[in-house]
C-alpha cells in the first residue's frame, strides 16, 4: 500500500510539472504578444499571403524587413504554390496571393491586379561532381525531353542522366516549361514535353537536395536560392545564371515574381505593397533577387 | 533425428535473425538520427523564434501543444460518452454494429483522407481557412477511435461488481457511472488521451493540409500555424537544413519516448488497481 | 423503465416522490441520450467524410470516364489526361512488399517474444518496439531519404529514389502492428494446446509452428491486415523516397508514386478538374481502406465464432 501510495504521488508530481511547463509555455507565449502590444505605433491588424513557394522566402524577408517599421502588423505567409495562390485571391481567401509565373489567360479574365515585385532567374542545376557545366539552348531542350539520356553525349562521363522536375502546377515548372519550348499546343490544350521518367520532387529545396545527393543528377530552380555549397549552376549558350546577366539580358531563363489583390486592397495590404515597391524594399531584394525598378 | 535437429537449428536462427532484424533497423534509425541531432540541439535552438538567422523551433513546439490541447479537448468528452454508452447501455444489435462499424473504419483511414476531407470542409467550406482550429478539428475525428477504444477497454476492467455494489445501494445507472465506473476507468482515460496525443504530435499529412504552415507565433486558433511534424517535413523537403532537421526530429524522438513513458505508467497503475 | 409504484405508501409525501423519480428518470433518459450522441457523432463524421470525399472525387468519373481514370496510363492532370493506374499498381505493389517483408519478420519476431525470449531480453525489445511504433512517419520518411535512398543509388544505381526504398521503409514502419499484435494473440493460445504436444513428444519449435501459429492466425491475420492499411496509407514517408514518377514502375529500382504521394504532393496546386482528379485518388484509395476493413471485421467475428 505504501508503495503504491509512494508511487502515485510521484505520477502526480510528473502531472503537475507536465501542467505547470505547458501552462509556462501558454504564459510564455502571452507575454511576448502583450509586449509586442506595448509598443504600438502604427499598423496593427493582419495580411495574409498565399502562394508560390519560391516567392515564400523573399516575402518572409519582406516582411520581417516592414516588421521592423510596424512590429504589430502580423504577416502570415503560406508558401502553397502559384496556382493555389492565384485561385485564393480570387477567392477571397487571402489579402495577397503570390505567383512565380506569369498569370495564364484563363486567369488574366479574373481582374486580378498585378503587382511584379521582382525578377528571378530559373538556373539549371547539376551535381557538383559533374564534368559537365557548359549546355546549349537545345541541349537542356534534349535532356529534359528524354532525347538525350546520358552524359556521355554532352561530353561527361557514361552515366544515366536522372532528369528531375517539379510538380504539375508549380510556377517554376511553368515559366521553365514555357521558356524553354518545353510545351507543344495539341488543339486548345498545352502539353508538357517533359520526359516522364523524371523524378518529380515537391518544391525547390527537393530538387536542390536531389541533385546535389545525386551524381547524374540534372533540375532546375528558382536562382535566388540555390546554394552553391551544394550544386553547380550550368551556363546556359555559355552565361552564367547570374542577376547581372538576366538584367542585361543574356541569360534566357527568367520570370516575374507576382504579387496579386483583388478589388480595393486593404489599408494594411497597400502599405505593404508600397513598401516592397519603395527603395527599401527593393533594396531586400536585390540581395538575391532581381529588382523591378 | 539429424535432420531434424538441422532443421530446428535453422528455424531457430531465422527466429532470431528476424527479431535481430527488428531491434537493428530500430536502433538505427534511432541512433543514427539523435547521433546527428545532438549536436544542434541547444536552449537557442528550442527557445527562439524562427526568423533573423535563429532558426529556432519554439513556434512550432507551442503550435504542436495547441493543436494537441484543442484536438484532445475536444476529442476525449466525445470518446469518453461513445465508449460509456458502447459499454454500458448498447445492447447487442445493429446500432451496436454500426457504431463498431464507423470506428473501425475511421481508424483504418488513411491520414491523408482527413487531410483531405479537411481542407475541403473545415478550411474551405466553414471558411476557418488555413488554422490550428481547422487542424485540431480535423485530428480531433482522427482520434476518436483511438480514445473509443482504449476508454472501453478501461471500462471493461472495472469489475461488474462495482456496479453492483452501487446499484444495490440505490443509485440510477447515471450515478453508478459518474460516481463509481468513471473514476475506476481514469487511469484508462489517461491512457487514450496520452495516445491520442502521440498521434498528433507524429501526424503530418492531416496538419499540413489545414493548419497550413506559417512558422509564427500563433495569437489565436484562427491562425495557421507549423507542427514540429510539418516543420521536419518541410525541413527535409525544402533541404533547407539537415542539421535542423536531424534536431527537430531528435526532438520529435524524445517526445514520444517521454509518450510512451507515459502511457505506460498509465497503464501500470490501471492494472495495479485490480490486481491485489 | 420499470417505475416504482407503491399503492400502500399512499401519504402526503407521495407526490414530491414521484416527483423526484420523473425528475431521476429524465436526467436519466437525458445522459443516456447525450452518450448516444457521442456515439453517434462517430457514425456521423464517417458519414460526412465519405460524403465529401464521395461528392467530390466522383463526379469526374462520369465526365472523363471510370476507365480512362483507374485504367488510363498517363497522368498528366494540366492536359486532362487522368490516368491513375500506375498510382494503383504503385500502391499495391509498394504494399505487398513491404507486408512481404513486415509480415515475416514480424510475426517471427513475435513469435521470439512470445515463446523464445528469456524475461529480461522481451522486457528490453517490447518496449524499444514500442518506440518503433510511435516515431512520427515522416522521420521515418527523412531516415530514407538521408540514408537508405543514398545506399541504394551507391548499390544499384539508378538515383535511389525507388519502390525499393518505399517497400524498406514502409515494411520497417508496419513491423511494430504486426509485431505486438502477433504476440498478443500468441499470447492467449491455451497453455492446454502447448502442453498437448509437447507430452505428445512434440519439440518446442515443432509446437510453434504446428499448434501456437495455427490456433492464433486470426490474430495474426489481423495485425497484418492492420499493417497492410498502414502501409498503402501512408503518405509523407513515402513521398520523401519514392521518387513521386506518375509511370508504371517496371522493376524495383524504378521510381513510381503512389496515390497517397499523388494526393499530397499535387493538392496545394490543383484546381478544377485537376482537384476533382485528386479527390478521386482519393476515392480510389477509401475504397481499398474499406475492403481491408470488411475483410479485417470479417476475420474478428469468424475468430469470435470459432471462441
Amino acid at each position: 500500500m505504501k508503495n503504491v501510495l509512494r508511487n502515485n504521488s510521484k505520477t502526480g508530481l510528473t502531472v503537475v510539472l507536465l501542467v505547470v511547463i505547458l501552462m509556462g509555455t501558454f504564459l510564455f507565449a502571452a507575454c511576448e504578444n502583450t509586449a509586442t502590444n506595448e509598443e504600438t505605433t502604427s499598423l496593427s491588424g493582419k495580411v495574409m499571403i498565399v502562394g508560390s513557394t519560391s516567392v515564400q522566402p523573399l516575402a518572409e524577408e519582406l516582411a520581417d524587413e516592414f516588421n521592423k517599421q510596424h512590429p504589430d502588423l502580423r504577416i502570415d505567409i503560406q508558401g502553397v504554390g502559384s496556382t493555389a495562390g492565384v485561385k485564393s485571391v480570387n477567392d477571397g481567401t487571402c489579402d495577397i496571393g503570390t505567383a512565380s509565373r506569369a498569370l495564364k489567360s484563363e486567369e488574366e479574365s479574373w481582374g486580378l491586379t498585378e503587382t511584379v515585385i521582382a525578377m528571378d532567374g530559373i538556373a539549371v542545376i547539376v551535381n557538383p561532381a559533374n564534368k559537365v557545366q557548359d549546355l546549349q539552348n537545345e541541349d537542356v531542350l534534349k535532356i529534359f525531353t528524354g532525347e538525350i539520356n546520358n552524359w556521355k553525349d554532352l561530353g561527361g562521363e557514361d552515366k544515366e542522366i536522372i532528369v528531375v522536375s517539379r510538380e504539375a502546377g508549380s510556377g517554376t515548372r511553368g515559366a521553365f516549361e514555357e521558356l524553354m519550348k518545353l510545351e507543344k499546343k495539341e488543339g486548345d490544350k498545352t502539353v508538357s514535353l517533359v520526359v516522364d521518367n523524371a523524378l518529380i520532387a515537391e518544391g525547390n529545396g527537393a530538387v536542390l537536395a536531389n541533385v546535389a545527393g545525386k551524381e547524374s543528377a540534372i533540375g532546375y530552380m528558382s536562382l535566388g536560392m540555390v546554394d552553391e555549397s551544394k550544386v553547380k549552376k550550368a551556363n546556359i549558350n555559355g552565361v552564367e545564371a547570374t542577376v547581372q546577366n538576366i538584367q542585361n539580358q543574356s541569360y534566357p531563363i527568367a520570370r516575374p515574381f507576382l504579387m496579386l489583390t483583388k478589388g480595393e486592397p486593404t489599408q494594411e495590404t497597400k502599405a505593404f505593397l508600397d513598401f516592397i515597391l519603395s527603395n527599401e524594399g527593393q533594396e531586400v531584394v536585390a540581395k538575391d533577387y532581381i529588382p523591378v525598378n | 533425428m539429424k535432420q531434424r535437429r538441422i532443421k530446428e537449428i535453422i528455424q531457430k536462427s531465422f527466429i532470431w535473425l528476424c527479431t535481430f532484424i527488428t531491434v537493428a533497423a530500430l536502433a538505427w534509425i534511432v541512433i543514427y538520427i539523435i547521433a546527428n541531432g545532438f549536436e544542434h540541439l541547444n536552449l537557442d535552438f528550442i527557445f527562439s523564434e524562427y526568423k533573423g538567422g535563429k532558426n529556432g523551433i519554439l513556434p512550432m513546439i507551442l503550435s504542436t501543444v495547441y493543436v494537441a490541447f484543442l484536438s484532445v479537448i475536444i476529442a476525449t468528452p466525445i470518446g469518453i460518452g461513445a465508449a460509456l454508452y458502447l459499454v454500458e447501455y448498447a445492447k447487442p444489435g445493429k446500432l451496436l454494429y454500426l457504431v463498431r462499424f464507423a470506428t473501425e473504419t475511421l481508424a483504418g483511414i488513411p491520414s491523408i483522407i482527413y487531410g483531405l476531407f479537411g481542407f475541403i470542409f473545415f478550411v474551405t467550406i466553414l471558411k476557418f481557412s488555413f488554422s490550428l482550429l481547422s487542424g485540431a478539428l480535423t485530428l480531433s475525428i482522427m482520434v476518436l477511435p483511438t480514445v473509443i477504444r482504449t476508454t472501453e477497454e478501461a471500462l471493461k476492467c472495472v469489475p461488474v461488481s462495482y456496479r453492483e455494489g452501487s446499484l444495490a445501494l440505490g443509485a440510477t445507472k447515471f450515478q453508478t457511472i459518474r460516481g463509481v465506473v468513471l473514476p475506476s476507468a481514469i487511469p484508462g482515460i489517461l491512457t487514450a488521451v496520452i495516445l491520442s496525443i502521440g498521434r498528433i504530435v507524429g501526424e503530418t499529412a492531416a496538419v499540413y493540409l489545414t493548419a497550413g504552415m506559417v512558422t509564427r507565433f500563433p495569437d489565436s486558433i484562427m491562425d495557421s500555424g507549423r507542427t514540429l511534424s510539418v516543420h521536419l517535413y518541410v525541413l527535409a523537403k525544402e533541404g533547407i537544413s539537415f542539421e535542423e532537421a536531424f534536431a527537430t526530429a531528435t526532438i520529435l524522438i524524445i517526445t514520444v519516448a517521454l509518450i510512451n513513458l507515459a502511457t505506460n505508467k498509465a497503464a501500470g497503475r490501471l492494472k495495479r488497481r485490480y490486481e491485489p | 423503465m420499470n417505475r416504482v409504484c407503491n399503492p400502500i405508501s399512499a401519504d402526503l409525501e407521495y407526490g414530491t416522490q414521484q416527483k423526484r423519480f420523473r425528475l431521476r428518470n429524465l436526467k436519466e433518459h437525458i445522459a443516456e441520450g447525450l452518450l448516444l450522441l457521442c456515439a453517434f457523432l462517430a457514425v456521423l463524421s464517417l458519414l460526412i467524410i465519405a460524403t465529401y470525399i464521395f461528392y467530390s472525387g466522383v463526379p469526374i468519373f462520369g465526365k472523363v470516364g471510370f476507365k480512362e481514370i483507374v485504367f488510363g496510363m498517363t497522368w498528366k492532370p494540366l492536359e486532362d489526361m487522368f490516368g491513375i493506374f500506375p498510382m494503383i499498381a504503385a500502391s499495391l505493389l509498394a504494399t505487398i512488399g513491404a507486408v512481404a517483408f513486415g509480415a515475416t519478420v514480424g510475426l517471427m519476431t513475435a513469435v521470439f517474444l512470445a515463446e523464445l525470449a528469456p524475461l529480461w531480453l522481451s522486457k528490453v525489445i517490447r518496449p524499444a518496439i514500442e518506440l518503433l511504433a510511435g516515431i512520427p512517419s515522416v522521420v521515418y520518411g527523412f531516415f530514407g531519404l538521408i540514408v537508405i535512398v543514398p545506399l541504394i543509388d551507391k548499390y544499384f544505381g539508378g538515383g535511389g529514389n525507388s519502390l525499393l526504398a518505399a517497400i524498406i521503409i514502409l515494411g520497417v514502419m508496419i513491423l511494430p502492428t504486426i509485431v505486438s499484435i502477433s504476440e498478443t494473440s500468441l499470447r492467449s493460445v491455451p497453455i492446454e494446446y502447448k502442453e498437448g504436444s509437447l507430452a505428445l513428444g512434440a519439440s518446442q519449435l515443432q509446437t510453434i509452428f504446428k499448434v501456437s501459429i495455427p490456433a492464433a492466425r486470426s490474430g495474426i491475420a489481423a495485425g497484418i491486415i492492420l499493417g497492410m492499411g498502414r502501409a498503402i496509407g501512408e503518405t509523407m514517408a513515402v513521398i520523401l523516397v519514392i521518387g513521386n514518377t506518375p509511370q508504371l514502375p517496371g522493376s524495383l529500382l524504378d521510381r513510381a508514386r503512389t496515390l497517397t504521394s499523388n494526393i499530397a504532393i499535387e493538392m496545394s496546386y490543383a484546381q478544377g478538374l485537376h482537384q476533382e482528379a485528386l479527390f478521386a485518388t482519393g476515392v480510389v484509395l477509401f475504397v481499398f481502406i474499406m475492403i481491408l476493413n470488411i475483410v479485417l471485421t470479417t476475420i474478428f467475428r469468424k475468430a469470435g465464432e470459432e471462441k
